[in-house]
């Protein structure tokens, strides 16, 4: 079991951003965490990471329980976002060694790590060019391999591919096919409900509670919705929160 | 009548080629809808479209209006709602209403039956600042500010962006409502899902349209066989295998199926090579191509 | 004419609702008047001091007695030769050396009169000037009072006749006034309006029938209100606070301060449309204006004293000018017709500005 959360509860004084939440994520599944802005899962998804303390409940990820031991986890996860994710300003391999030594992997470990990510990615010979220079498209695979660089238990994607076109998305999710097939479990927080399609199962966020949890195709056939964006509305249309 | 055109418009920024040569024509009281991927060029054409920049060559007709020569009677006619959210985050919701209804030469009352049906969902929060609203009341209002002047073209550049399925579909639903009394929308998206959605469309990638048509036209013209199959064990192992089976042009994941394009197999064809180099075929299926696939099947030939 | 009523309504409502800038508003003029005022202060106590001369006489004694009572100086050292004068100054044991000339006394009283030599510690300018316009004036006060029989030879260069306590708010003033109205009116125009660059707002607003002159305008109005308020502020809290005397005409140096807020505005509406972002707005304004006002407009060191080549810097600062007038005005007391080229000066630049910057505010995006 890659994440196991029992009623898991955070509350700002009278707020409950996440209430009582449970579920569970298999080793190298890929898991879709969907809802609205506000509907709590930048919450959930801080306190998985030990950058936030649950008020109750609790939560084991990668084998660590997050309220116990917040730091350990740090080491154990991968982390990849739209907004931030390389410095533009560095090279390609000058990111690489960077965010590999941020977790603390060894300089020898890194240089031939480095040059293997390179290759299969075919971003050898651009290894010196700025990633500011490198295509929108490039630029995401490159940070997805940064975040798995140090073979983390799970790799959280939060909101990855916004408004990139169909060809470089499925080259992403390849990447994220791969990563989950070498036992990698991807923990996708997103918006977007026709990326929640490629995951193995999903669980959509309304009011801080876990409206719905399944594979994406049970979730149609249960709500008889077409999309995933039509059980998305058909869940969250009377949401109190509004996102 | 037509109320927008393009025509043989090119952009470049230093040495980036933004726009090569976009032609369209946009009929009174339709809904346009351009959609491309992040840095397909949208922006700038609208930027085009709306006076803001001069392209390098091609020319652009607003209602008539040369975008260059007559840009302050453009300016008059249209409405604009730019990509990112645009108005004052420092004033309450009822105060940007009213400052552009002013801006525009108008009032509120003047106009309040064209936004009546958008700004009554806003209205509990009137005395809210426009910083503090959800994404999707912002785009509401951000929509009033853009038509409180009763413009004859709206132009709305990535207007559902960063705002949940919901307010999405509701606010596909208020563009119809519009379209119904008489106003020509031009929307870009970068959703290929929301193409559906429009009158006539076009697909625009690196700074070219490359099929403009209804969306109906489009997928019908896809002319290929598409088939669907559900990936039992690894998928990326299927993904490099359905793709080598001879006669297959590509396969590609698509939600949680693999999509599969063949320009000649036929569904028995396919079933017994796939059989063949080991692979369950019991969920193989034909299916319709979707505007995603009409996307990743065009290739450099395909440009108009 | 609605369009400027709500644009500068809204324009109010974005000064009023933004907490830090109401207090960089309202905090800086008061701050800046009680630092300039008060801490940072070139008044003159104690100073050390050494008196140079071959032989002592009654008259040198006279005046050693003199300047060792005088709160300004401390009398340190009496030597016999200047050669280890610079040694002194450099250890720190004086800051001031008064050298007489072998036959002073004799001379004093000649037709061609006498020389005594003031060194100072140049490195600090302005301390340096006050301390060598003290000693002078009170060498000359004690060669020219009663008990001196006849008339003292000695003619004092400097000449303090206004601020004769040589207070240094009087000086600052003016300065801080100068600084203030130029870093209200330009920061805050130039920063609202690559605001509305960068939040996408400016492009709806070009988009729209309204005037690229009624934009400007509008943006202008409630910077020019609140530098007005600001100068106001500076002005009382000077008169009160500090004992800055007003000696001139109040609507004069109003009328010379609005047109140095027409030309600060003008400034900011320049680099409101170089600038991309509001940190290069601000870090425009901060450059380009705010530190040559501070270093080359007199402000902090005398012109005078200043290589040829900032000199001429400083002739193109307008702040140079509206200093140098306020000084006039504010301190000295002139009339406005012996201010009239300060006036000149800065109505052309005003008008030359608020061309090239209208000229510039684009209609496009590119």
């Amino acid at each position: 079991m890659a994440i196991h959360a029992e009623s898991l509860t955070k509350r700002f004084g009278n707020f409950t951003a996440v209430d009582n939440i449970s579920f569970s994520v298999e080793k190298g599944e890929i898991f879709g965490f969907l809802g609205a802005n506000g509907a709590g899962k930048t919450t959930a998804m801080r306190m998985l990471c030990g950058l936030s303390r649950p008020t109750s409940g609790k939560a084991v990820v990668a084998g660590i329980d997050v309220v116990k031991d917040p730091e350990k986890i740090k080491r154990r996860i991968g982390y990849m976002s739209q907004r931030f994710s390389l410095y533009d300003d560095l090279t390609v391999s000058e990111n690489m060694t960077l965010f590999a030594g941020i977790y603390g992997m060894r300089e020898k470990d890194i240089a031939d790590k480095r040059a293997a990510v390179l290759t299969r990615l075919g971003l050898y010979d651009e290894r010196d060019m700025l990633v500011g220079s490198l295509p929108l498209g490039w630029k995401q695979k490159l940070a997805f391999s940064v975040s798995i660089f140090h073979e983390p238990a799970i790799v959280f994607l939060d909101e990855p591919t916004g408004g990139v076109d169909p060809v470089t998305r499925r080259q992403f999710w390849r990447q994220i096919y791969e990563a989950s097939e070498r036992g990698i479990t991807v923990f996708v927080t997103t918006h977007y409900m026709d990326e929640a399609e490629y995951c193995h199962r999903v669980s959509i966020m309304v009011d801080g509670r876990i409206a719905a949890m399944g594979t994406p195709s049970e979730l149609k056939a249960s709500l008889g919705a077409g999309t995933m964006d039509d059980v998305f509305y058909m869940l969250a249309r009377n949401a109190e929160r509004i996102g | 009548m037509v109320e927008v055109s393009v025509r043989n418009v090119r952009l470049s920024y230093g040495k980036i080629q933004a726009l090569k040569d976009v032609s369209l024509e946009v009929e009174e009281g339709s809904l346009f809808g351009i959609i491309g991927p992040d840095g397909a060029g949208k922006t700038s054409l609208f930027r085009i479209m709306t006076t803001l920049i001069v392209p390098d060559s091609g020319s652009a007709q607003v209602c008539g209006y040369d975008t260059v020569k007559d840009m302050m009677e453009i300016r008059r006619l249209v409405g604009y709602m730019p990509g990112h959210f645009s108005l004052y985050q420092d004033l309450t919701v009822e105060e940007n209403l009213s400052l552009f209804a002013s801006v525009f030469n108008t009032t509120v009352q003047e106009n309040y039956s064209l936004v009546e049906d958008i700004y009554r969902q806003i209205e509990p929060f009137r005395k809210r600042r426009a910083g503090k609203l959800s994404g999707g009341m912002k785009q509401k209002l951000a929509l009033c500010c853009a038509m409180i002047h009763r413009p004859r073209v709206l132009f709305l550049d990535e207007p559902t962006t960063g705002v949940d399925p919901v307010s999405r579909k509701e606010f596909w639903q208020m563009l119809s409502r519009l379209k119904a009394q008489g106003m020509t929308i031009i929307v870009s998206s970068p959703y290929m899902d929301e193409a559906s959605l429009c009158d006539t469309m076009s697909l625009m990638k690196d700074g070219r349209f490359f099929k403009t048509d209804t969306p109906g036209a489009i997928t019908e013209k896809f002319g290929k066989h598409l088939y669907e199959i559900k990936a039992v064990g690894s998928t990326v192992k299927a993904l490099d295998g359905l793709a080598a089976i001879d006669g297959v042009q590509a396969c590609y994941p698509f939600g949680d199926r693999l999509h599969i394009v063949s320009p000649s197999l036929s569904l028995a064809e396919l079933s017994e090579r796939a059989a063949s180099a080991g692979y369950d075929i019991s969920t193989l299926a034909e299916c319709t191509p979707t505007v995603e696939d009409c996307f990743m099947d065009f290739d450099n030939n395909d440009y108009e | 004419m609605r369009q400027l009523k709500a644009f500068v309504k809204k324009e109010f409502l974005h000064v009023f609702r933004d907490s830090r800038t109401m207090l960089i508003l309202l905090g800086i003029p008061t701050v800046q008047i009680i630092l300039f005022g008060f801490a940072i202060s070139t008044e003159i106590r104690n100073m050390d001091l050494a008196v140079v001369s071959v032989q002592q006489d009654e008259v040198i004694r006279r005046l050693t007695e003199r300047i060792d009572a005088s709160e300004y100086f401390t009398v340190r050292k009496i030597l016999h030769s200047s050669d280890n004068i610079e040694k002194y100054f450099r250890d720190g044991s004086i800051s001031l050396a008064m050298v007489f000339s072998p036959g002073f006394a004799d001379e004093v009283f000649s037709p061609e009169g006498s020389v005594v030599q003031l060194i100072t510690d140049g490195s600090n300018t302005n301390t340096a000037r006050a301390a060598a316009a003290y000693a002078s004036g009170i060498i000359t006060m004690e060669l020219s009072s009663g008990a001196t029989a006849g008339q003292a030879g000695i003619q004092p260069n400097i000449k303090m006749l206004f601020n004769p306590q040589m207070r240094s708010s009087y000086s600052f003033v003016p300065g801080v006034m100068g600084l203030i109205i130029i870093l209200i009116c330009a920061m805050m125009t130039s920063i609202s309006i690559v605001r509305e660059k960068e939040s996408g707002t400016m492009e709806i607003l070009l988009v729209s029938p309204m005037r690229p002159l009624v934009i400007i305008i509008s943006k202008m109005i409630p910077y020019m209100v609140l530098s007005i308020v600001n100068y106001l502020t500076i002005l009382l809290l000077s008169i009160t606070l500090l004992d800055v005397p007003m000696t001139g005409s109040f609507w004069s140096l109003t009328l010379l301060s609005l047109i140095y807020i027409i030309v600060s505005l003008a400034l900011g509406l320049l680099i409101s449309t170089k600038a991309r972002t509001q940190l290069a707005a601000m870090l425009g304004s901060g450059m380009v204006l705010m530190i040559p006002v501070i270093f080359l407009s007199g402000l902090l060191f005398p012109i005078e004293s200043m290589p040829r080549i900032f000199q001429i810097v400083s002739y193109i600062i307008p702040a140079s000018w509206y200093i140098e007038g306020v000084r006039k005005l504010m301190i000295e007391g002139l009339s406005m017709s012996m201010v009239a080229k300060e006036f000149i000066i800065l109505s052309v630049m005003a008008v030359f500005l608020l061309a090239i910057s209208i000229k510039n505010f684009k209609l496009r995006l590119k």
